[in-house]
């Protein structure tokens, strides 16, 4: 966790080796002003787009726990002494009462992950000498698409989507449109219970993925084409 | 008259003994009727052997098996306690579970549903038609939490582990109770113009039993102790399918509800045993019946390992069994390494249920002294020679609302009576006799021993001889109980608990080895090997316990006649 | 048979220390069973509050070798055995004497949730797929393990603000039960002091019913409570809908 923190920074700062056609960082995805004509030049678009999907891992009701616990020591472990303070708040006061703003890190990771898609799908379309698109699968598209499809999943294991999408209600049998949502509510539950393992997963994921597109746009290594 | 400034004292109208599914649903009733109603537990509040109860409540609401009514429900339940039950209350019971179960439901219960949104419905041993309204195997958690939450929102006072050690009598009606705190060992005078019991029975007087340490016969005992009468005390439930291994757990009950969902029972040759004792209804049969074939399985050579019989229900999908059986998926898993959906369950007879106690009035609930009600499983009468599985806890609704109810409209027509306190101090010296004594038993080994008379000589098959042996053996465990010797304080003490409970529990087994003896048949729950068969003539009267002076006097009473339009319902051809 | 070597918490509030007793291991024994043997055989007035001794009723609740358990469900076999094992008090609430502990703080916070309120002109029809999700709650036994683990009481002493998992348990069950027709949210917010979880997911871990305590029970309740007081977009659909609940 403290390792992905230092690399995205790095990264964020860096504001360069973000592309290797067809391929997109997913730490510069969307796009912005990436020939500087309006943000300064010290400042990386990635930092403008990390803040978000950051923000949805730093809300995220898994990671609050694992943090609280590794870096907060509150508590560190179950059932072991802790230091009383008296002004413990948890999240009922400031800064952690912003936790509750959840959700709203959830909808902007719901814009992202679209722009990711697309990121994914266009990474299995190489531009060819005749500058038209065609199809073909390297190590990257793979990398891509993997990528998006792990953090589908940790987005749709989201405890908020679960609420939103479902659990709010008291009464899923008294219409049938509640029906449907509790057909949706349940397999958010199913993804809901492996949330951890989604987490971890997709944010290796990404980072793996970033790494790679460095890799072949800075020209260390070529990218693998496999078809 | 009382020193009021020597011991704490409260006041109520009602008090109601015992916080189980009886004691609280009587407590509820009694509050709605305006009374000031005190409920005393011996435990914490929730934790009473209720919780236990796993397989459901019996109630003819028809909801899966249409054809069902209370008649049937009836016809059942008067079957199944051999004709010896008082019809009166069996047929209140019958009428009365479903409207108690809807209660339940409009207070926050949540049974397991049917398709079509009503409360689903098991098959249960005895039962004619899929009765019995559950919430997976945990249906007694569900009644008792409903039950507590529905007391705490009236505003219901429980004086928590409290024990009451005598009641108190005015004349020979009941006018309130003694008792102590069992944390501080601080006695506690509880004045009432009513008194409930509702402790529950007496399975700890077995060694294998399934019942909690709770389950001492208090209520029984004390009643016995004023002045009132038990009734049918030799009839004595043993649950079929108690775990046997490991030691630890032995008696640990396995819920009905296996063989209602489908389990089959099995000797170690792999024979379905049950195929020669009751053809018809296989594992589904009485408890009585079930309980006396697995035992003989044992006997003649044919049992497992550790001396029980296989109970299977790996058969069906282990999703289903999870689902309907949590809680013995996890009780063997984690208590007896066996994974229920893979193998068998090793299983035999357990103390499970004492269809005897406390003689009371069918529509009223009250004993034989004024001002004392009984309901539950401390009360006698509906479940006549053997009980069904899933009427305990209809009982405990049906007749507990009728106990507060009663209790509550005798008390606000009856002036507060005289504390006596003489009585008080005759109490509390008994109790604190074990304290003085330099030298005496440990109430723990005295304990074992009668766990040990009652296993060996009044247990599932009785003889004359057995019976004969038991009562003189009980006689030197009395004497040896009036010379217990406690140590340590007052404080939180088991062992002084133990020491009080112990004297319930001798007063109950000696009426249950008494009436045992008495019945010369074997009938329900009782089996006599000298006698194999029921006989007519007892098949026609009860046997009735009362205190006379110091000693214990059984007499018998006639079975109360049947109007014919019930009798038609009981009768054979049906 | 092997020995096992107890060290048993003895005294109360102001006294006490641990003792260590031998007792003699049986196949499949608990460590209730090892209390029990000492009660019988060596202590008789060792204070032990148990009932079932089958994981049904949730009073044998102790810390057995540091670890918030039911004794009765804990077996010897699978504790090491080279050094005592150790029984204490739930360290959570005032010890009355020896294992025994005053749990009446929970009784007390019990008492300020509003009841199952159902809506009027019910029909009384429920479906199974509004139960399971409730069924999973109304598991608890109220062995209070879970209070006793979280850290807001263990080591904040938070008892006056805060409600604790056991009640969020039972809050949920309430607020998503298909019938009820009663607001929590407040009482979460204000009272109970939700908010003061930070769902480090101790409660889940304990508990002997296997509950998911944080994921399906407090998490839920926390949604909700955004959705009445931290959620603006929420805010303004209730107020152009009129609707004075959700769902």
């Amino acid at each position: 966790m403290g390792g992905f923190s230092i690399y995205a920074t790095f990264r964020a700062f860096e504001g360069k080796f973000y592309e290797a056609a067809p391929y997109l960082s997913p730490f510069y995805s969307p796009l912005i002003d990436p020939h500087h004509h309006w943000l300064p030049l010290w400042f990386s678009p990635a930092m403008l787009i990390l803040a978000f999907p950051l923000g949805f891992r730093a809300t995220c009701y898994y990671y609050r726990k694992a943090l609280y616990r590794a870096f907060l020591l509150d508590p560190p472990a179950c059932a072991v002494g802790e230091s009383p303070h008296r002004n413990y708040r948890g999240e009922a006061k400031f800064p952690f009462i912003l936790q509750n703003a959840h959700r709203y890190f959830l909808y902007a990771a719901v814009v992202f992950l679209c722009f990711l898609w697309y990121d994914a799908f266009r990474a299995f379309w190489f531009p060819g000498p005749d500058k038209t698109l065609h199809f073909g699968i390297g190590l990257g598209s793979l990398v891509l698409l993997v990528n998006i499809v792990l953090l589908s999943l940790y987005l749709f294991s989201c405890h908020s989507l679960r609420h939103l999408i479902g659990g709010k209600m008291d009464c899923f049998s008294c219409t049938t449109f509640n029906l449907k949502r509790h057909g949706a509510w349940k397999k958010a539950s199913f993804l809901n219970e492996r949330h951890m393992l989604f987490a971890w997963a997709s944010l290796i994921s990404v980072g793996f993925a970033d790494f790679y597109v460095r890799m072949v746009s800075s020209g260390i290594i070529k990218d693998l084409r496999i078809l | 008259m009382t020193n009021q400034t020597k011991y704490e004292t409260h006041e109520h109208d009602v008090l109601i003994i015992g916080a189980g599914g009886a004691g609280l649903r009587a407590a509820i009733e009694a509050l709605a009727a305006g009374a000031r109603v005190a409920v005393v537990s011996k435990s914490l509040l929730g934790k009473a052997h209720t919780v236990m109860a796993e397989g459901g409540i019996a109630a003819a609401m028809a909801n899966v098996d249409k054809a069902d009514s209370w008649k049937t429900h009836f016809r059942d339940t008067m079957r199944g306690g051999k004709l010896v039950n008082n019809w009166r209350m069996a047929q209140l019971h019958a009428q009365e579970s479903p409207e108690r179960v809807r209660e339940l439901e409009q207070w926050g219960a949540l049974f397991d549903r049917t398709s079509d949104g009503d409360i689903l419905q098991r098959a249960f041993g005895g039962h004619t038609f899929k009765r019995l309204c559950h919430v997976g195997d945990r249906t007694g958690l569900e009644m008792i939490r409903t039950l507590q939450d529905r007391g705490v929102q009236l505003g219901i006072d429980v004086f928590m582990e409290c024990t009451v050690i005598r009641l108190l009598t005015d004349g020979n009606r009941v006018v309130g109770a003694f008792g102590y705190w069992r944390e501080q060992g601080r006695f506690v005078v509880l004045k009432a113009k009513a008194v409930v019991m509702a402790t529950g029975g007496i399975g700890k007087a077995w060694p294998v039993t399934s019942n909690s340490w709770e389950c001492t016969g208090d209520g029984m005992a004390l009643a016995y102790e004023a002045g009132a009468d038990l009734l049918d005390m030799e009839f004595v439930q043993f649950h079929p399918t108690g775990m046997v291994w490991p030691p630890g757990v032995q008696g640990l009950l396995v819920t009905e509800a296996v063989r209602g969902e489908g389990g089959i029972l099995r000797n170690k040759l792999g024979e379905r045993f049950m195929e020669k004792y009751d053809p018809k209804r296989m594992e589904l049969s009485t408890r009585d019946l079930v309980a006396r074939s697995i035992y003989t399985e044992v006997k003649e050579g044919r049992g497992s390992e550790h001396g029980g019989a296989f109970l299977d229900i790996s058969h069906k999908p282990p999703e289903y069994v999870k689902q309907k059986l949590p809680s013995m998926y996890h009780q063997f898993k984690e208590l007896a390494d066996v994974d229920i959906t893979k193998g068998p369950m090793e299983v035999g007879p357990t103390c499970h249920y004492m269809m005897g106690g406390i003689r009371v009035d069918a529509e009223t609930t009250a004993a034989s002294l004024p001002g004392l009600f009984a309901a539950g499983e401390s009360a006698a009468g509906l479940h006549g020679a053997n009980r069904l599985g899933g009427n305990s806890l209809s009982d405990l609704v049906v007749f507990g609302r009728r106990a507060g109810l009663e209790a509550s409209a005798f008390a606000a027509k009856s002036p507060a009576g005289g504390i006596d306190s003489g009585q008080i101090a005759e109490a509390e010296h008994d109790m604190l006799a074990p304290f003085e004594r330099g030298d005496g038993e440990n109430p723990y080994t005295v304990h074992r021993d009668l766990q040990n008379v009652m296993q060996n000589l009044v247990g599932i098959f009785r003889t004359e001889e057995d019976l004969t042996t038991a009562l003189a053996e009980l006689e030197k465990l009395k004497q040896r109980a009036t010379r217990l010797r406690v140590e340590g304080s007052r404080l939180f003490n088991p062992g002084w608990h133990l020491a009080r409970d112990l004297k319930c529990m001798l007063i109950v087994s000696e009426a249950v080895a008494r009436s045992a003896l008495a019945r010369k048949e074997s009938r329900g729950a009782h089996s006599r090997i000298d006698c194999p068969n029921p006989d007519e003539q007892w098949g026609k009267q009860n046997n009735v316990i009362s205190r006379e002076g110091d000693r214990m006097k059984l007499r018998q009473i006639p079975v109360k006649e049947m109007p014919d339009e019930l009798r038609e319902l009981v009768a054979d051809d049906k | 048979m092997a020995d096992a070597i107890l060290e048993v918490f003895r005294g109360n509030q102001e006294v006490g220390g641990a003792k260590q007793y031998t007792v003699p291991i049986t196949p499949g024994m608990v460590v209730l069973d090892a209390l029990h043997y000492i009660q019988a055989h060596l202590e008789p007035d060792l204070a032990v509050r148990w009932n079932c001794k089958a994981g049904k009723c949730g009073s044998c609740s102790a810390e057995v070798n540091g670890k918030p358990r039911l004794t009765c469900k804990t077996r010897m076999d699978a504790l090491p055995t080279d050094k005592p094992i150790t029984v204490y008090p739930m360290k959570s609430f005032p010890v009355i004497k020896d294992l025994v502990t005053d749990v009446s703080w929970n009784y007390r916070v019990n008492r300020k949730i509003p009841p199952f309120t159902p809506k009027p002109g019910t029909d009384w029809k429920m479906y199974q797929e509004d139960m399971d999700r409730v069924q999973e709650f109304r598991k608890c036994i109220e062995c209070f393990l879970c209070q006793n683990v979280c850290h807001v009481v263990r080591d904040h002493h938070k008892k006056e603000e805060f409600g604790g998992p056991r009640f969020f348990v039972r809050v949920a069950s309430l607020e998503m039960h298909p019938l009820d027709n009663v607001s929590r949210a407040k009482l979460l917010k204000d009272e109970l002091g939700i908010g003061y979880c930070n769902i480090t997911k101790c409660c889940t871990e304990v508990c002997p019913e296997e509950i998911k305590i944080t994921d399906n029970a407090i998490i839920p309740l926390k949604e909700r409570v955004v959705d009445e007081f931290y959620d603006p977009i929420m805010k303004l659909v209730r107020k152009i809908r009129g609707a004075p609940k959700a769902g």
